[in-house]
């Protein structure tokens, strides 16, 4: 282990960190909402604690080795989730404690959106701004900014995008050079937020609302300048920008790439888990409809389309919108749509979840084993398109799929122990693993009624999911730290 | 630029890791190993495709649409030839394709790839064996050099020697060679002592042991040689094991002026290439089974050549050579880790294939008008023949004299050939237009300083 680059690395790390409180300072001073001060006061802070870890390690120049890259992955998000309740928790307006203010932060950097304040209405709008640009920064991942901005990785970058990028394909590199790689995903992710900010402000959202929604929809992270979220607006347009931007942010990020690169619309149609992420798409928008509409909970079957469309893509590509209270939808729907969270949306997209590409790989080698029982010598690769696939990859999904498990069976009973009922404690840390932040239960609306212990148990939850479970699991086991 | 390489083979992987190292470069490795490129792409920040690089959809999910570069290292010739082919007709015709020819029944025949009418469109064929064969040639044409590199077609070269006590300027200062070379002009580019790198000035004085480069005209290398250690004889007794590729090349390329014996394992192997030999002695036998050195009289042997597959087996057998008493040992050693323990002593010279093929291929890479590179000391070190192109007065070459030219540190110029004049550089000579320059850089991170220099429109510049 070679904890002289790890301290270099993550003092550089918080210096570049400390510069994302300008803005929301700028806000605060514009809209006069006396709470630009703690952003100030965490600034200096952030940049001082910064150079004082960076100082002493700055001329250690080596390479990272694979080791260094978990650690270090572990440790951005940690480290960021913490230093970003600084402001929060600075704020005499807001009046937080440690516990809430670090879960806010997480809450946003896991682009989770699970709420902690009773009323965001009411909540100062340099601190709105503050949620929805977290949440941003954390949607395609802090180390690809990291990596982009900061030529200081050099190889080893390739081994912390990889312990960070969701999905379980991580070899492909959009460009040779790794820099270049990042450089353009945060050149389509800002292009795509651009988009849906002027989208939003077309349809006739305000300036502030249209930047802090468009920062929360293509990171599909789920944070509201609203208590409402987007029934306050009542806007047919607005849902369907909504719904257009999220299903974007929920898509594989180097086929935004390929399609940008050759102005060509085929890499998507090609691609074997954007036509599953559709076709879940499309049978979930029916089943809800038929239901909503059957069951009489909409008068029309517009009213029900309407609603189906937006919650679907919502809490299948974790972003978690609202914008009517489905937990009291009729029959096995409020179930259904927390667990369309766990399916989650594409690889290497801002989504969480458990990502579709892995249950299709799951469903194949499913279909494999019956083929393989009816024809017991039969070669049957499980293939993706018209790619076999490694068996390697397939047991890995499988046992990501059991750790996956076993962290969420573990969380939850931890969360049951705190004193929560066992809807809530399910809900509780579905909500958070699958960073879509919304909930069933004393969890649907906000995480304001959970204890203090309950909060920090959903503060793990959070980063294991949004990490995909193995880089924290990893750390923790005996093997990574033997020499 | 844009690179593609074919095969991540021995020197598909070497010229990936020096290309990718310039931060200019995009590299592309295209091989049909996965697992070899996985691991690759872990050690050097390099895109992979995996795929056969022969195929059209494969190179062009390579990005062959826009790459300046083609290199095909395969194993096949075929392939690598096809794949060219392919390139140009496909793809872009304004790359420089380069293409690992091996079989010098395609070589010999030039019109396969030369204009007009060429039947693949091969740029530069370049062929690792044939490089080889011909570095230990002139390390057998130049006995006590530990490198030969060719400039100018061959009028200039640059040598690295071992001073030895003995040599009649070892112990003197550096000045005093032009009173030792009686009006023959020669200049010491570089000077490295316990593998430090000294700047030489006329004052330094060479040591017992230091490595020394110069650079002379190919007539008076044997004169500088003689300052730096006593004369060593001409060789004349040639012992190589090893019938491969090179083992046979070397053989052709030796007999007819030396005494070759060559030693090889497989009988078969070795039955073929005794037809293939007109005056070479074939022996079949291991190259380390000290019974048939010591037969076949190891002992007066001058040089001792292991050349096999097997570097493990090349170091062996050469120090065992060493030990029976050979004069000077050569082993081809692929790791560079192996060749940096062995050059330490053990062995004279560790012949590495990928460093001597690299410098043809960083030749077409480097902007600029650069005619020829050799990488040096395992990639730390660079020489390089630039032609000086431009109006007189105009840039910061021509016109000037060396002294005046803002060179980076650690960079020299060795010499300058003007049409077919050598000039030995001095601090007053002048740099006229479209002179070749030889230049050593002791640290390849200068090459880019030194490509702004000679090349302000690069001629593939990006």
């Amino acid at each position: 282990m070679n904890f002289a680059v790890v301290q270099r690395i993550l003092g550089q790390l918080l210096m570049l960190f400390s510069l994302t409180m300008l803005p929301s300072a700028a806000v605060g001073l514009y809209y006069e909402d006396r709470n630009w001060l703690p952003f100030i006061e965490a600034f200096f802070g952030l940049l001082a604690l910064g150079a004082l870890v960076w100082w002493p390690a700055r001329k250690t120049v080596r390479e990272l080795r694979l080791r260094d890259g978990f650690l270090i992955v572990a440790l951005f998000w940690v480290v960021l989730g913490v230093a970003g309740a600084a402001p929060l928790l600075l704020s005499r307006q807001l009046d937080l404690s440690v516990t809430d203010a670090v879960f806010e932060s997480v809450s946003g950097f896991t682009t989770t959106g699970a709420i902690i304040f009773p009323s965001i209405d009411a909540l100062p709008r340099s601190v709105q701004y503050y949620r929805a640009q977290v949440e941003w920064l954390g949607g395609i991942g802090i180390v690809v900014l990291a990596v982009a901005l900061l030529p200081m990785l050099g190889v080893g970058g390739m081994q912390l995008l990889r312990a960070e990028t969701p999905g379980p394909v991580k070899d492909t590199k959009l460009t040779p050079r790794i820099t270049e790689t990042a450089k353009y995903l945060w050149i389509i992710y800002v292009g795509i937020t651009l988009s849906c900010v002027l989208a939003y402000w077309l349809a006739g959202m305000s300036g502030f609302d249209a930047v802090a929604h468009g920062f929360t929809t293509v990171s599909t992270g789920g944070n509201s300048t609203h208590d409402a979220g987007f029934a306050h607006y009542d806007s047919v347009a607005i849902e369907l920008i909504a719904t257009a931007f999220m299903f974007i942010g929920g898509v594989n990020f180097s086929l935004h790439f390929l399609a940008w690169r050759y102005r060509r619309l085929s890499a998507y149609f090609r691609d074997p888990e954007f036509r599953t992420f559709v076709r879940l798409l499309a049978i979930s928008i029916a089943l809800y409809t038929l239901v909503l509409w059957a069951s009489e909970y909409a008068q029309e079957p517009a009213q029900a389309l309407r609603l189906a469309l937006f919650h679907a893509v919502a809490m299948q590509t974790t972003s978690g919108f609202v914008n009517e209270n489905f937990t009291a939808w009729p029959g096995a729907l409020p179930l259904l749509l927390l667990l369309s969270a766990f399916v989650g949306g594409c690889a290497g997209s801002t989504s969480g979840g458990m990502k579709v590409v892995r249950w299709l790989l799951m469903w194949k080698q499913s279909q494999r084993e019956v083929a393989q029982l009816v024809h017991p010598s039969a070669q049957l690769p499980v293939k993706l398109g018209q790619k076999p696939i490694d068996m390697r990859v397939v047991h890995a999904v499988w046992g990501f799929f059991a750790a996956y498990v076993v962290v969420f069976g573990v969380l939850m009973i931890s969360l049951i122990a705190t004193g929560e009922d066992q809807v809530t404690a399910f809900a509780a840390i579905g909500a958070c693993m699958t960073n879509v932040g919304s909930g069933l239960g004393e969890v649907a609306s906000n995480f304001t009624s959970l204890s203090d212990a309950g909060k920090w148990i959903c503060v793990a939850a959070m980063l294991l999911g949004r990490l995909e479970v193995f880089p924290l699991l990893v750390l923790i086991s005996p093997t990574f730290w033997r020499r | 630029m844009r690179i593609i390489i074919l095969g991540a083979g021995q020197v598909g992987r070497t010229a990936a890791y020096h290309l990718a190292r310039e931060p200019a470069n995009e590299v592309t490795v295209v091989d049909i190993n996965d697992e070899l490129l996985r691991e690759l792409q872990d050690r050097i920040d390099i895109r992979t495709v995996a795929g056969s690089g022969a195929y059209p959809s494969i190179l062009e999910a390579a990005g062959a649409r826009h790459a300046d570069i083609f290199i095909a290292l395969t194993n096949s010739d075929e392939v690598n030839m096809v794949a060219c082919q392919i390139m140009w007709k496909l793809f872009n015709k304004d790359s420089t394709r380069i293409a690992r020819i091996r079989s010098a029944d395609y070589t010999r025949r030039r019109q396969l790839f030369e204009e007009p009418e060429r039947a693949f469109a091969v740029d530069v064929p370049i062929s690792p064996e044939k490089l080889v064969t011909e570095h230990v040639v002139r390390l057998i044409q130049h006995p006590g050099a530990l490198q030969v590199l060719d400039f100018a077609d061959g009028r200039v070269r640059l040598v690295g020697v071992r001073a030895l006590r003995g040599g009649a300027l070892v112990g003197h200062k550096l000045r005093e060679l032009p009173k030792h070379m009686k009006g023959r002009d020669a200049r010491v580019a570089a000077l490295y002592r316990d593998g430090q790198s000294i700047r030489p000035t006329g004052d330094t004085v060479i040591e017992h042991n230091d490595e020394v480069f110069f650079i002379a005209a190919r007539e008076n290398i044997r004169t500088v040689m003689n300052e730096m250690q006593k004369l060593e004889d001409p060789v004349r007794r040639v012992v190589i094991a090893g019938g491969g590729n090179i083992g046979l090349r070397l053989a052709q390329r030796l007999e007819t002026e030396h005494q070759v014996k060559l030693i090889e394992r497989d009988q078969r192997r070795a039955r073929r290439i005794s037809e293939q030999l007109a005056a070479t002695i074939v022996l079949n036998g291991d190259a380390a089974d000290e019974e048939l050195l010591l037969e076949e009289n190891i002992d007066d042997a001058d040089i001792f050549v292991a050349v096999t597959n097997a570097e493990e087996a090349n170091i062996l057998s050469a120090m065992l050579a060493k030990r029976l008493g050979c004069n000077k040992v050569v082993a081809l050693i692929n790791r560079p880790a192996y060749a940096e323990l062995m050059e330490s002593g053990a062995i004279d010279v560790a012949l590495s294939p990928q460093q001597v093929t690299i410098g043809s291929l960083l030749a077409h890479v480097r902007r600029g008008d650069v005619v020829r590179v050799h990488s040096l000391r395992r990639g730390a070190a660079e020489a390089m023949e630039a032609v000086a192109h431009g109006v007189q007065g105009e840039g910061r070459v021509i016109g000037q004299r060396i002294e005046d030219i803002p060179l980076p540190e650690g960079v020299s110029i060795g010499a300058v050939v003007r049409e077919d004049e050598v000039i030995i550089a001095h601090h007053d000579t002048v740099i006229r237009r479209n002179d070749h320059v030889i230049l050593f850089l002791t640290d390849r991170r200068h090459v880019e300083a030194v490509e702004r220099l000679f090349g302000a429109r690069g001629k593939r510049g990006r």
